[in-house]
């Protein structure tokens, strides 16, 4: 979680990414952001996010996507 | 049958009555019938081309949605027998079989819009390419008519298709449902671009008569009608005499024409998806909300995220996030943070799939040059914000501007003044003229006209210069209220003398104050033609 928080907190110094639980939905996060974390993600985690993962609901929070991030590592 | 005309109200009234007045169970057989003899009215060929792309895209989508649940019931019973690299492999196997469905009814799809839509663009091109290099056997152009609306109907099928190959949709099993869902007439002509998860939500479900809900989907519609016929219509005239002769209108005109322009553009474009939505909404059907106030926004940016949204939000979903997120994309970021470093490494991708969608965007608008041009001018402008954001970073950390009324009000009228360049390439005949246009607002100094009675020529008197500018305040004033909450439950709350007084004198200015007069032309909606 702390590698996932350290990757959003160098995109947005300024969000509390603890906290925030609206990330997509106040647009916070757009679309070139998004496509950036995929791709750190990608690099420092061993998951592949698709096109098809990139709803809200995965988005919103650092939580949700941490959440993703791990059932993706299940499914290998 | 252009929404503007009394064909379109007698058909729309006709079906309403009829709607409501028989069993629930026929709303949906009527839908759809009303749906295929709206089409059928463009001209009796074209409902080839729409019944085409839904039989092949609900055929397409049963299968991929029978793989996906086979795929799924089997794995589920052979579970434990499987090692996790078996499963991984079975499930890539059967993906594989939905991905070809997917490929070739894309192929399919996709290849007839392209062949309708741009195959004489492509020959144009070409032909001017052996013109330039002194060739001669020119290839001859094809006599293509567009099926009206294919550009909407293809994507709308096109997001279907995705959502079940991805999953996110289960299939439609029932063809005729799915051919409502694709021909819904409302939305036929000039979008929304909807999602079957959205749309199908209401489209099929029956509906009482909901007296609040039709009252509500009227008042929309007479809305979206005052702006259309009131103002696009009026202001067009203006619009058609600066663009169609550059080089009379030049510098103040042309900067005339582009404001008169993206005010027509509006209330064109949101009048007609008022109509849209409010009749859906009439009929007890939720289409999702097209617009939020673009012309508030305070970057290119956000006005993209106001404006369009469906076709924005479309080109986002199954353009951008699939190019951007491929498995070469990934590998190319890789090879570029390694050789590039991080800072490139990680923009090129981004960059690379924005202008893969803005060039479809701008090609989606039209077969045109300048329509590309367009989209490529709006990605220049939003990358180049995107490299500026550490130098405004650094600009609001010095100066304590960010949120200060006039500073908001600065950054609304920059983007406002922006978007309005960037529009007036949908206008002009050739890129050549466009260009001519815009540079002239800098090199002829004839500011004068706009004060010395010139502005009177243009095909406007007085009296319209008067309805645009009332009309103007409305649309600005009704914008302004809707930030806080629905503007018709705010009148709704009112006695009823005074929302009969309202709603009564809006309709008698759409029907004393709207563009018709002798030889009047029943405009199509700009969004018509794409």
């Amino acid at each position: 979680m702390e590698e996932l928080l350290e990757i959003l907190r160098d995109m947005h110094p300024d969000v509390d990414f603890e906290t925030e639980e609206h990330l997509i939905d106040n647009g916070i996060l757009d679309s070139l952001d998004i496509v950036s974390l995929i791709s750190e993600i990608s690099e420092n985690f061993d998951v592949t996010i698709t096109a098809r993962d990139i709803v809200p609901e995965n988005f919103n929070s650092a939580q949700a996507l941490y959440d993703l991030v791990r059932r993706l590592e299940d499914e290998g | 049958m252009l929404f503007t005309s009394y064909g379109f109200l007698g058909f729309t009234a006709a079906l309403f009555l009829l709607y409501y007045l028989l069993p629930k169970r026929c709303q949906q057989p009527l839908l759809l019938g009303a749906s295929c003899l709206f089409y059928l009215a463009a001209g009796p060929g074209y409902i080839l081309y729409i019944l085409t792309t839904a039989l092949t895209v609900w055929f397409a989508g049963v299968r991929m949605g029978k793989n996906a649940v086979e795929a799924s019931a089997w794995l589920k019973e052979h579970k434990e027998e499987l090692s996790r690299e078996e499963r991984k492999a079975y499930k890539e196997g059967r993906k594989r079989v939905r991905r070809r469905w997917l490929a070739g009814c894309l192929l399919l799809n996709l290849g007839i819009l392209a062949v309708v839509k741009y195959l004489n663009f492509i020959i144009a091109n070409w032909n001017a390419v052996l013109t330039a290099a002194g060739r001669t056997g020119q290839l001859s152009f094809f006599a293509l008519a567009l099926p009206l609306g294919i550009s909407f109907y293809t994507f709308q099928a096109v997001g279907y298709l995705v959502d079940v190959y991805r999953g996110t949709v289960e299939a439609e099993k029932s063809p005729l449902r799915f051919l409502l869902f694709i021909s819904f007439f409302p939305q036929l002509i000039q979008g929304p671009i909807s999602r079957y998860g959205d749309l199908g939500k209401t489209l099929y479900a029956p509906h009482g008569f909901d007296a609040k809900q039709v009252s509500f989907g009227l008042q929309r519609m007479l809305w979206g009608y005052f702006k259309k016929l009131v103002l696009a219509d009026r202001i067009l005239a203006a619009v058609m005499t600066v663009v169609g002769d550059v080089g009379t209108y030049q510098g103040a005109y042309a900067a005339v024409g582009m404001l008169f322009y993206t005010v027509q553009l509006y209330a064109d474009f949101t009048g007609g998806i008022d109509v849209t939505i409010g009749l859906a909404q009439a009929l007890g059907i939720t289409v999702k909300e097209n617009f939020v106030r673009p012309y508030f926004s305070k970057s290119l940016k956000e006005y993209w995220r106001r404006w369009h949204i469906s076709m924005c939000s479309w080109f986002r979903d199954y353009l951008f996030y699939p190019i951007s997120t491929s498995g070469a994309m990934q590998r190319f970021t890789k090879f570029t943070r390694k050789r590039l470093g991080d800072k490139i490494g990680r923009r090129l991708p981004v960059y690379l799939s924005s202008f893969v969608v803005w060039f479809s965007t701008g090609l989606w608008h039209g077969a045109s040059w300048n329509f590309i041009v367009w989209g490529l001018l709006n990605y220049a402008v939003l990358m180049l914000s995107e490299e500026l954001e550490p130098l405004y970073e650094r600009f609001h950390k010095r100066f304590a501007v960010k949120g200060k009324l006039w500073y908001r009000l600065f950054q609304v009228g920059r983007t406002f003044l922006l978007v309005c360049v960037l529009n007036i390439f949908d206008c002009y005949a050739t890129l050549g003229e466009t260009v001519r246009a815009i540079g002239s607002v800098f090199t002829v100094r004839n500011w004068s006209v706009l004060w010395d009675g010139s502005l009177l020529k243009l095909g406007l008197t007085g009296l319209d210069y008067g309805i645009l500018a009332g009309g103007c305040a409305l649309m600005l004033g009704v914008s302004l209220v809707q930030r806080g909450g629905s503007v018709r439950e705010r009148i709704h709350e009112k006695p009823y003398w005074a929302r009969f007084v309202l709603w009564y004198g809006l309709f008698l200015a759409v029907l004393l104050m709207g563009a018709y007069g002798v030889g009047y032309d029943q405009s199509q909606f700009i969004y018509n033609r794409f």
